[in-house]
């Protein structure tokens, strides 16, 4: 490992439990533990996972021009983003999106937090802090807003599972409190001492944290942000206090199985600089009612909406767990023809699905058949140049085999992110 | 991860350069992939293998070993005839983690040139090896 790698506050916990280390844009950080992927990937699915994401980094946007420099850098339409009835973001609540440059390609993506009035937390990708909060200073303008770049000053801890609820409400002051109306991405506290916000949620220790109803496994569970100092007993707190319900430490490697099989993203990989446009994901642009237009401006729109050669981003899943290799060497899509027609971004194996007659069952599906045991799945993403629909067979091929493939509408089935907060805390 | 004390490597099986590990078995070598490889791969979730019948020489890829996070092709330590593959891979992959060197072998091979044996490495040498890329953080 080289010699400038950064570490989060918890490296030392990691080493100490014999974590397989790798870099991960700049940080060291663990692939997986003692228990290994499959396992830590199944735990999050069936009972509950703990990890590190404290490389992640957070821009605190505050003042009374914050919301409208947002409205004009984030993707989302801020105005209407919450819920069937397009109500606005408003103090509590989360959105999932994107910064994009000019050209409508992707710096980073999102997910903005509303603290409270005039006060957003915008959650980036592990180094994305500087070029995130430059871009907005760039398009800051006369508009009265504080950027401030919480880049290694944090510590986050995402509990996922269905279990987490059950933990931490072992741990907070007030958890009836702090727990009532919380909904998928719902968001309260604060972590600094000093602000109005922090009495929302402390732990019972007195330690002030903001606690977010999010997460990038697809699974219910939440985000925890503690200052650095406070990173280290949080962990260990939620980790003795998850004893009883077998929580397991996870990964990276966990973490990029369960976001695939999510349908989620991976930034600078599923999406990058290519336009934010034709992907899985049109909710995090502001398409109107009939998806013919846009409801606001904002930085990247010309460019996702004038593109001389489109191309089509779209999950798929595999027949079995065999993967291709993306990294090494590019692997690429073919059609039934043996035509090449894109890419692949993302594949992996879903150890949690298998196939039953026809169906993707996950091991966590209520009517899963009898006896079923997940074999697990290959997964991912592929960027094409021509148009699919869910059902179509394609090829993807690496240096050293072809499998293939089905493009599907989403991944994993009955995941439990919206679960209702009571439901997780008597199961 | 394991650490080198922690590795098991028996020493009455030769081992190659990318961690397949071979033993005689009166007229058949008997392959699979060692403690450390295993260790390395983690979850080990699809094992490819021959025909039986297929032909290699020494150094030619066999098959291939799938984890969560990875997929490598494994090498005949020494050249032959596939007599056996072991069948029980197919639905229980992970055996090759928990039993590398029992329930987790590979493939039989009539060796075409038994001496090709003397060519791999013994149990102490492999782990020499093992200590030397661990230190260069291979």
């Amino acid at each position: 490992m080289g010699g400038d790698m950064k570490t989060t506050r918890l490296h030392d916990w990691h080493l100490a439990q014999g974590a397989k280390m790798a870099d991960f844009a700049g940080y060291e950080m663990p692939l997986w533990y003692a228990a290994g992927p499959r396992e830590e990937h199944l735990a999050v699915l069936t009972k509950v996972g703990i990890f590190d994401t404290s490389h992640m980094a957070v821009v605190l946007l505050s003042g009374s021009g914050a919301f409208d420099l947002l409205q004009l850098c984030f993707t989302k339409d801020l105005r209407r983003c919450i819920g069937k009835d397009n109500t606005p973001l408003s103090p509590g609540k989360c959105t999932y999106g994107a910064f994009l440059n000019d050209r409508g390609e992707v710096i980073d993506d999102s997910i903005v937090c509303q603290v409270g009035l005039d006060l957003y937390m915008v959650v980036v990708n592990a180094g994305m802090g500087a070029p995130v909060s430059e871009h907005l200073r760039e398009h800051r303008g006369e508009r009265a807003v504080e950027i401030t770049d919480f880049t290694d000053q944090l510590g986050k801890v995402d509990v996922q599972g269905t279990r987490a609820a059950r933990i931490m409400w072992k741990l907070l002051e007030k958890p009836e409190q702090v727990f009532e109306g919380m909904k998928y991405f719902n968001v309260k506290g604060h972590f600094d001492p000093k602000s109005p916000h922090a009495d929302a949620v402390r732990l019972a220790d007195g330690t002030p944290i903001i606690l977010s109803r999010t997460g990038y496994t697809g699974e219910f569970g939440f985000e925890i942000f503690v200052t650095s100092s406070g990173n280290v007993k949080l962990w260990e707190m939620i980790l003795e206090a998850g004893e009883e319900f077998d929580i397991q430490p996870c990964g990276l490697a966990a973490r990029d199985s369960l976001r695939t099989g999510a349908t989620l993203p991976l930034s600078h990989q599923d999406i990058g600089p290519w336009p934010f446009i034709n992907n899985p994901w049109p909710f995090t642009l502001p398409y109107n009612a009939d998806q013919t237009g846009f409801t606001k401006d904002f930085i990247g729109k010309r460019g996702v909406e004038s593109i001389a050669s489109p191309e089509y981003t779209y999950p798929f899943v595999g027949h079995d767990v065999r993967k291709v290799e993306v990294h090494d060497e590019q692997a690429v899509v073919l059609d039934g023809d043996g035509h090449q027609i894109g890419i692949v971004l993302s594949c992996v194996s879903e150890m949690g699905i298998g196939r039953h007659e026809g169906r993707i069952y996950s091991i966590a599906s209520p009517d899963k058949p009898d006896g079923f045991v997940p074999r697990g799945l290959s997964c991912g993403f592929v960027k094409v140049k021509t148009q699919l629909v869910p059902g179509k067979e394609v090829f993807l091929r690496d240096a050293r085999r072809e499998i293939k493939v089905e493009i599907v509408s989403d991944i994993r089935p009955d995941r439990t992110a919206r679960a209702p907060m009571n439901t997780m805390l008597c199961s | 991860m394991k650490s080198i004390d922690e590795l098991i490597l028996p020493k009455d099986y030769r081992y190659a350069d990318d961690h397949e590990w071979a033993k005689v078995e009166e007229d058949k070598v008997r392959v699979g992939i060692d403690d450390y490889a295993q260790d390395q791969l983690q979850a080990i979730v699809y094992v490819e293998l021959p025909e039986v019948g297929a032909q290699f020489q020494k150094g030619e890829p066999f098959g291939v070993v799938e984890s969560v996070k990875a997929v490598v092709d494994c090498y005949m330590p020494v050249g032959g005839e596939i007599t056996a593959v072991n069948t029980a891979l197919v639905d229980s992959p992970q055996l090759v983690n928990e039993s590398p060197y029992e329930e987790g072998w590979m493939i039989d091979v009539k060796p075409t040139d038994l001496s090709e044996m003397d060519t791999l490495y013994t149990s102490e040498l492999i782990k020499e090896e093992i200590l030397k890329r661990m230190e260069e953080g291979k």
